[in-house]
């Protein structure tokens, strides 16, 4: 691929800066948003960003984690590359976490570091660590900048790895001596030059065949939705695929919104807790049809009891997801979207599977999601329930890790695609509130709903500084019980109730916190109160922090218990 | 089980660390490890022998390397027709009594002698990793001092018999 740069040198008196250059190419690649966080090695980009402040915006966070977090929501949302700009040593590090978290959930960052100059690297200069090193196994490449000549195609190939096939973090460190070295010539011509990656978008057809052979003779088949679907923006023919043959959908917990929820064919989610349907449905199908979905454990439980009746069928753009957990005796290597509509043509036969549907139905009717709706206090199920009825359902829902984010993906009923960022792989706490933000940038007309816990909210509060400062009407909900519940429910159930370090005894006022940063804040601890001030509160024009307590002893249920099988499933019916 | 695996990658600084990282990372055990120019600039070829528990885990060593941007090709050329060597050094303790027993040890196996001390011999031997453990053995009881081993590298002879299996796992025993 060969790409023309513009490098116009601007007439302004100032000479034209490595840094420059690398604003120019962001500027090229469509870049109109970088997450960043200055410091020392990277002044000479900043100080390009302050010449081309025009141009491009730049949004300051308080924590290199938030910034990053948001960039991943930003991502999720758009489904271009967030950018992110950090200095060396400690900037540097601070990224990991999220770089890490864009890896598994495969999200497109290009993340810039900052490098000390190259005269001192490996003399453990200050502020130096070596985020190459580092950095490797998290990222889906990464580069050092050697010379300046270099920066535009590696800019090129960054933008291009981090957004084709399987997206991810592509990681560029750039030495403090490149950014700010002045440049005496014009690099004209870029080449992408990048053989060993060549991505595989359309699926191969004598395995199109074979599946579309495998359907119609098909008794229990069952669709299996992930992130791929999402990523490739296929959920219309996903949803022309299933509807067409009649085939049941579960989604994984990435996967949400990609088939709608309320459709008669939707089983909702599989996995740990997953509704009793959908499991059953992954237990006992003949035909499993997996449509970018990564086999991970939460979803399949013990490997021994998944699928063990079924002919797996995989479609993924990363080959080595297809047979990594479980053996696929239909192997399709492709983009979801490409592979759905060469299915849509090629499938014509559609399976006999009326009873299947019935019975799955049944387990639907029968085996519901439940809780116990305590009118004492406030049910977190049932806050979910209030959030997505004053949201209409079309709000964008961040999460953290824990019981918070299950029960925003058991009753949050995503019926849209693109509405849901959560931290899924790595489940990261303090991910949802930056990320929110991220998505509020991204999306300014939409109603952005960052459900956080207590404790994940405290990792990454910091960032209240930056709504209020732009006045993102994000808003921010806390599902307050005091807790790390998910840990607490562990404890409970699978340590004897041995409560080890999980209860937050002390925590900030909540509201005054909001206050204290400019924010509307408000407490709420029970029912009425929530009917009638969330309305109000969600309808408000700007941030709002939602302190609301809940009933501190609830647990997400129902649950497969770690090493149990998918029809194992704990708390399916009130005891 | 044994494996040979055969890599071309880009000479780019850190694609070793990316493929032994990578294989750390996913639990895979290297046996050896050969690296050098191949025929092309800026390529290189790796020779990789890793031990696995079964072709499950064989093939997803396979997919994890071929997804590294710097990794042009994978392939595991064990069961194919191949030429393999390895060279190793080993520093035999020898009085000058016993130098031409040692000659008489190690000429079938057409190793040569490369440095001569008062008290010891230094060996070169390439060959087979079976054929260098072979002499290893007969020279172990003149008391070894050193051993050097670049671990085995290998590529695929210029005819491959069309036939069925021909297995060349028992260069890696």
């Amino acid at each position: 691929m060969k790409v023309e740069a513009k490098l116009e040198f601007q007439t302004s008196t100032a000479p034209k800066t490595g840094a420059d250059l690398l604003i120019e190419l962001l500027l090229e690649e469509g870049v109109d948003t970088i997450f960043g966080y200055p410091g020392g090695a990277v002044l000479p980009i900043y100080d390009a960003i302050y010449r081309a402040k025009n141009s491009i915006k730049h949004v300051l966070f308080r924590h290199e984690q938030g910034m990053i977090h948001a960039a991943e929501g930003y991502a999720r949302i758009t489904g271009k590359p967030g950018v992110v700009i950090g200095t060396s040593g400690p900037g540097a590090t601070n990224l990991v976490t999220g770089i890490t978290d864009a890896m598994m959930d495969s999200l497109p960052l290009v993340v810039f570091t900052g490098q000390v100059a190259r005269t001192v690297i490996g003399t453990d200069a200050f502020q130096e660590a070596d985020i190459m090193a580092i950095t490797t196994p998290i990222t889906k490449h990464n580069y050092q900048v050697q010379s300046v000549a270099d920066l535009p195609r590696i800019v090129k190939e960054a933008f291009h790895i981090a957004t084709t096939g399987r997206p991810g973090p592509v990681v560029v460190d750039v030495p403090k001596d490149i950014s700010s070295e002045i440049l005496t010539e014009v690099v004209k011509d870029v080449n992408i030059h990048l053989p060993g990656y060549q991505p595989t978008y359309k699926p191969n057809p004598m395995q199109i065949k074979k599946l579309s052979e495998s359907i119609p003779k098909a008794k229990k088949p069952v669709i299996l939705a992930g992130a791929g679907v999402l990523h490739s923006h296929a959920s219309k023919e996903l949803t022309a695929f299933a509807e067409k043959h009649q085939i049941p959908v579960v989604t994984t917990l990435l996967g949400l919104g990609s088939f709608p929820a309320d459709s008669p064919l939707s089983l909702g989610m599989g996995g740990m807790h997953g509704t009793y349907a959908a499991n059953m449905a992954l237990y006992e199908c003949d035909l499993l049809i997996n449509f970018g979905a990564r086999f991970d454990d939460r979803l399949t439980g013990n490997l021994k009891h998944f699928a063990p009746f079924a002919k797996v069928a995989h479609i993924d753009i990363d080959p080595a997801e297809i047979g990594k957990n479980v053996p696929t005796q239909i192997p399709i290597v492709a983009d979801a979207k490409v592979a759905l509509m060469e299915l849509l043509k090629e499938a014509e036969k559609s399976p006999d599977c009326e009873k299947w549907r019935e019975k799955l139905n049944q387990y639907k009717n029968d085996y519901p999601l439940w809780y116990e709706l305590d009118p004492s206090g406030i049910s977190p199920q049932w806050l979910i329930q209030a959030i997505h009825k004053v949201t209409n359902g079309d709000a964008i829902v961040a999460t953290d890790v824990g019981q918070h984010q299950m029960w925003a993906a058991q009753y949050y009923t995503f019926n849209k695609p693109h509405r849901w960022i959560t931290s899924g792989g790595l489940g990261t706490m303090g991910f949802g509130f930056p990320a929110a933000i991220g998505a509020q940038m991204a999306s300014p007309e939409s109603t952005v709903v960052a459900i956080v816990g207590d404790a994940g909210f405290q990792m990454t509060l910091q960032e209240l500084s930056v709504i209020y400062e732009r006045n993102l009407p994000v808003k921010i909900i806390i599902v307050n019980n005091g807790a790390l519940g998910m840990v607490r429910q562990w404890q409970e159930l699978l340590y004897d109730n041995r409560i080890s370090e999980s209860l937050l005894h002390t925590q900030p006022d909540f509201v005054k916190l909001a206050e204290s940063y400019g924010i509307r804040g408000a407490k709420i601890d029970n029912q009425e109160e929530l009917i009638t001030s969330l309305p109000e509160l969600m309808a408000h024009d700007g941030p709002v922090l939602i302190d609301c307590r809940v009933l501190q002893q609830e647990k997400v249920f129902p649950m497969i218990a770690p090493g149990k099988g998918l029809h194992e499933m704990i708390g399916v019916k009130p005891q | 089980m044994k494996r040979i695996i055969s890599l071309t990658v880009q000479d780019r600084s850190g694609v070793l660390n990316r493929v032994t990282g990578l294989l750390q990372r996913r639990q895979f055990n290297i046996t050896s490890i050969s690296v050098g120019a191949a025929e092309t600039e800026g390529v290189s070829k790796m020779t990789l022998v890793v031990d696995v528990e079964d072709d499950q885990r064989l093939e997803q060593v396979t997919k994890q390397l071929n997804k590294q941007i710097d990794v042009l090709k994978v392939s595991d050329i064990t069961d194919k027709a191949i030429v393999a060597r390895e060279l190793a050094l080993i520093k035999v303790a020898s009085s000058p009594q016993l130098r031409s027993e040692i000659n008489g040890i190690i000429d079938p196996f057409r190793a040569l002698i490369i440095d001569v001390s008062k008290d010891s011999l230094a060996i070169q031997i390439t060959g087979r990793p079976d054929k260098i453990d072979a002499l290893i053995d007969l020279l172990r009881p003149y008391g070894i001092k050193e051993i050097a081993r670049t671990g085995l590298t290998a590529f695929l002879r210029g005819h491959q018999p069309q036939t069925t299996e021909l297995s060349a796992s028992f260069l890696l025993k």
